[in-house]
């Protein structure tokens, strides 16, 4: 069993208490953010976000399928993401485990609602084709933060994704690979993530300061200010001034971190 | 004495006959692990990383007198051109098996009685012969997590194609090839670890085989020594 | 016939020598070639050969002293992380004897704590012990986690790096041979402190480190190098051996460091093997900043023999403590027994265990 000393929960929390950091940052600092795009040849779409010595890679692949009965003229999203075992110790190889379900989830949730990509636009035909895209995540380095470091991966993938023009001719679908066009995006999204340590929020947590969190909040914005998702986790609660502390920070850093999305 | 013929084919993608494919290894890629190597081969990309010797709650496969190695290969579902259901599959099962059978004889777990060694493959994008690079990084991966090995294991595939024999297929030559060859060996020794072969050779085409790929597997085992010193070589 | 110099840096497999040449820690000796088994620097020893791990897991042994953190609360024993592929036990008995006390009082899951491997049985599991001085649970500080293979390196010969540290920094440093340093200071300092390990650790490898290391102190602590800071410690500097001996006699000093008195061996010995390199090299007036690390001889014997005397103690102590140990686990905890009796198999056939359970 992995258990945090009981010294290093201590010095955490007194560090937090005095507006410091194990790694020097500000309490609201992010770590160095890195992203490269197109990194996988096979997929559509790929991106390897690095959040300090955090690393995911996402690989987007698209294909041609039926819509969903009650959203006939949409494209489908679907979010998958995997915790590898080679990226923590604590990680085991077999079925998702809830924490990469969450995960999975609150990336998702974060497109979806904003309404980042434009799901119409991927309708080709009403009610019998359209694009689905599933987005793999790959988590390969956890050295804390996953949420916001697959938020950006996500986006980066999708900014980069190209999608073979594709026709109906007689029922069948005709995909024109010289032409592509770039999957529809509204705007850009980013999740901040807030762990609570003693009395503060602290923002974009490495791994030792979610061993000793109490609560975690995400908070994700769209680039124009409009608060889309979110989503609390660990075993304490928050207070009402917490929550509207994290998110006039989160509204305050949402273009410093978005500006990593300016690549090209 | 094998004839090769001094005109042969350049192949399609430009390589000769006994030519690799641009590899490319880095040791030590990754944080959190104790030890990891990034591979690519060709259009190849492959992450593989260690962690051990530890503990493992799987008691049952731990030995009293020594360490053992698990190993486990997998497919990201975007490494490939039609999107792969996560998870392990028959074939990734059977890869991990033959990668730890490969990799156990350069071991020497003697001193970690009871623990196991994890090793983790992960193939990122797959352009063909991803057995053997996996091989090569997995082999990297354990030698710079301080790993007491006797050899570092290399990998690399010759196959036939166009009636044939040539080295490190890529994934069309593969496909459209008549024969693969999967080989790894411990460089030093020139023993063999792993042997795979599909296809239709007749025995002079497949004692060929084998001498190229051991030749391919010699420049494998040389950028495999260069990226583990440049990893430590001082600035 | 020999391939490689002294400190060059090898990989598995690679033969290192022919013939004439023994083959020592990290080698093995196939077909009259010594090779490496490791990834790591070549130690070479008149005509013996070994290789130093760059990397490498922690495994215990007898009389090491560890840092281990509490991870289980058992019967008459905690289970303790000594960041090993090992697990240890630190039996009650260890503690208080054959009073029994409520465990969950004296140290909780989560508690780290300086402590000595008392044994260490036939797969490697680490019975431990509290006896020795400074040991114990810590309280406040930070815990900085390095390959265990860097401790000797970070320690320096006998004790110069370390001493160099905390004589700067103010800070209590504690070095577990596991890989885990204690470090206790200002806040500022640890984290001084905590950096400086860390780039210890990563240029383990590297010669010139001591000066270096000397140089990042003063800058991140005073801001700049003084000027007259010339006589430089090339003596430690061209020879960064991993050397285990010197590791256990300078953990040793470790230990004793844990006293109020500090003895600054380290620097004297330095100072002095350098004269030659100072004369013809700088003046001679940092002489007087010298001094302070000057030890006085006496003294210095003093140390030595209080040190072998305790030692002497120590293992008086220990034979009565494997003693209760025995006796209380025999009489009180029946689970324990079938442990115990595997350690009795473990010593009589070496290399053979017969017990399949190692559920203890």
């Amino acid at each position: 069993m992995d258990v945090t000393p009981e010294i290093t929960r201590d010095n955490i929390r007194n560090l937090v208490n005095n507006n410091q950091r194990a790694d020097g940052r500000a309490l609201d600092e992010y770590r160095e953010i890195n992203i490269e795009t197109g990194v996988i040849p096979k997929a559509e779409g790929s991106a390897l976000c690095k959040l300090g010595g955090t690393k995911v890679i996402v690989g987007i692949k698209p294909s041609v399928g039926e819509p969903f009965p009650d959203t006939p003229d949409v494209g489908v999203l679907m979010t998958n993401c995997e915790l590898l075992p080679m990226a923590d110790p604590s990680f085991e190889p077999g079925p998702p485990s809830l924490e990469s379900i969450e995960l999975a989830r609150v990336v998702d949730r974060g497109i979806r609602e904003s309404e980042m990509v434009n799901l119409n636009e991927l309708c080709i035909e009403e009610g019998k084709h359209v694009w689905i895209l599933f987005i793999d995540l790959h988590v390969i380095d956890n050295c804390g933060n996953l949420f916001d470091c697959a938020s950006l991966a996500v986006n980066a993938a999708l900014k980069s994704c190209k999608l073979p023009k594709a026709s109906v001719v007689d029922d069948e679908i005709v995909y024109d690979e010289e032409e592509t066009f770039d999957v529809p995006l509204n705007h850009n999204v980013a999740l901040s993530t807030f762990v609570k340590i003693g009395d503060e929020m602290v923002l974009d947590p490495s791994l030792d300061e979610e061993r000793v969190l109490s609560a975690r909040l995400s908070v994700g914005i769209t680039e124009e200010g409009s608060i889309c998702s979110m989503q609390k986790g660990g075993d304490e609660p928050i207070t009402k001034d917490d929550l509207f502390a994290a998110v006039k920070t989160a509204l305050n850093k949402n273009d410093e971190i978005l500006a990593n999305l300016n690549f090209e | 004495m094998i004839f090769i013929s001094e005109e042969r084919k350049i192949r399609a993608d430009g390589r000769a006959y006994n030519e690799l494919r641009p590899i490319k290894i880095e040791a030590g890629v990754l944080e959190r692990a104790d030890g990891s190597a990034y591979v690519e081969v060709g259009g190849n990309k492959i992450l593989a990383c260690v962690y051990g010797p530890k503990e493992s709650y799987m008691r049952r496969f731990l030995r009293p007198d020594t360490g053992v190695i698990k190993v486990r290969y997998n497919m990201a579902p975007f490494s490939v051109d039609t999107r792969k259901r996560p998870g392990p599959d028959r074939r990734s099962n059977e890869i991990s098996k033959i990668t730890a059978d490969a990799l156990c004889p350069a071991l020497m777990l003697e001193g970690f009685p009871r623990s196991m060694v994890e090793v983790s493959i992960e193939v990122i994008a797959a352009e063909g012969g991803t057995r053997c690079a996996g091989v090569t990084a997995a082999a990297v991966a354990l030698a710079d997590a301080g790993i007491p090995m006797k050899d570092i294991p290399a990998g690399c595939a010759a196959g036939k194609m166009d009636d044939e024999v040539v080295l490190d297929l890529s994934e069309i030559e593969d496909k459209n090839g008549q024969a693969d060859v999967p080989l790894v060996i411990m460089p030093r020794t020139g023993e063999i670890t792993l042997l795979q072969a599909d296809g239709n050779l007749t025995d002079e085409e497949f004692e060929e085989a084998i001498e190229l790929a051991i030749e391919g597997c010699m420049q494998v085992s040389e950028v495999q020594k260069e990226a583990l010193k440049t990893c430590y070589s001082q600035e | 016939m020999i391939y490689v110099e002294n400190k060059d840096l090898v990989i598995p497999g690679e033969v290192l020598a022919e013939d004439d040449f023994y083959s020592g820690r990290g080698t093995f000796k196939e077909d009259g070639k010594i090779c490496s088994s490791l990834m790591g620097l070549v130690s070479l020893r008149n005509k013996k050969i070994s290789v130093i791990p760059l990397k490498s897991k922690y495994v215990p042994k007898k009389g090491d002293v560890v840092i281990g953190k509490i991870n289980d609360v058992r019967f008459s024993m905690w289970g303790v992380d000594i960041n090993s592929p090992y697990e240890g036990i630190l039996p009650s008995s260890e503690v208080f004897g054959r009073d029994k006390k409520s465990l969950n009082k004296v140290f909780g899951v989560g508690d780290v704590l300086f402590l000595r491997v008392v044994d260490v049985d036939e797969v490697k599991k680490a019975k431990l012990g509290l006896k020795g001085r400074g040991m114990g649970k810590f309280k406040g500080g930070i815990i900085v986690e390095i390959a265990p293979t860097k401790v000797p390196r970070l320690i320096g010969k006998k004790g110069s790096m370390i001493n160099m540290i905390k004589e700067k920094t103010g800070c209590k440093i504690v070095v577990g041979q596991n890989g885990l340093v204690w470090v206790r200071g200002d806040s500022d300092m640890e984290k001084i402190t905590r950096d400086i390990i860390h780039v210890i650790e990563e240029q383990a490898h590297t010669s010139g480190l001591t000066d270096r290391i000397r140089d990042k102190l003063y800058l991140d602590i005073d801001g700049e190098i003084p000027e007259d800071l010339d006589y430089k410690d090339e003596e430690y500097v061209e020879s960064p051996n991993f050397d285990f001996e010197d590791v256990e006699k300078s953990e040793k000093l470790e230990e004793e460091n844990t006293k109020d008195s500090l003895p600054k061996e380290g620097f004297r010995r330095s100072k002095r093997s350098n004269n030659k390199r100072f004369n013809h090299n700088k003046k001679f007036h940092k002489k007087s900043r010298s001094n302070k690390y000057e030890l006085e001889k006496p003294q210095l014997q003093n140390f030595k023999e209080e040190l072998e005397q305790e030692e002497l103690e120590a293992k008086k102590n220990e034979d009565k403590r494997n003693n209760d140990f025995i006796s209380n686990l025999e009489n009180i905890d029946q689970e324990k027994k079938t442990h115990q009796k595997h350690l009795e198999i473990g010593k009589k056939k070496t290399g053979f265990s017969i017990l399949k359970d190692d559920d203890i």
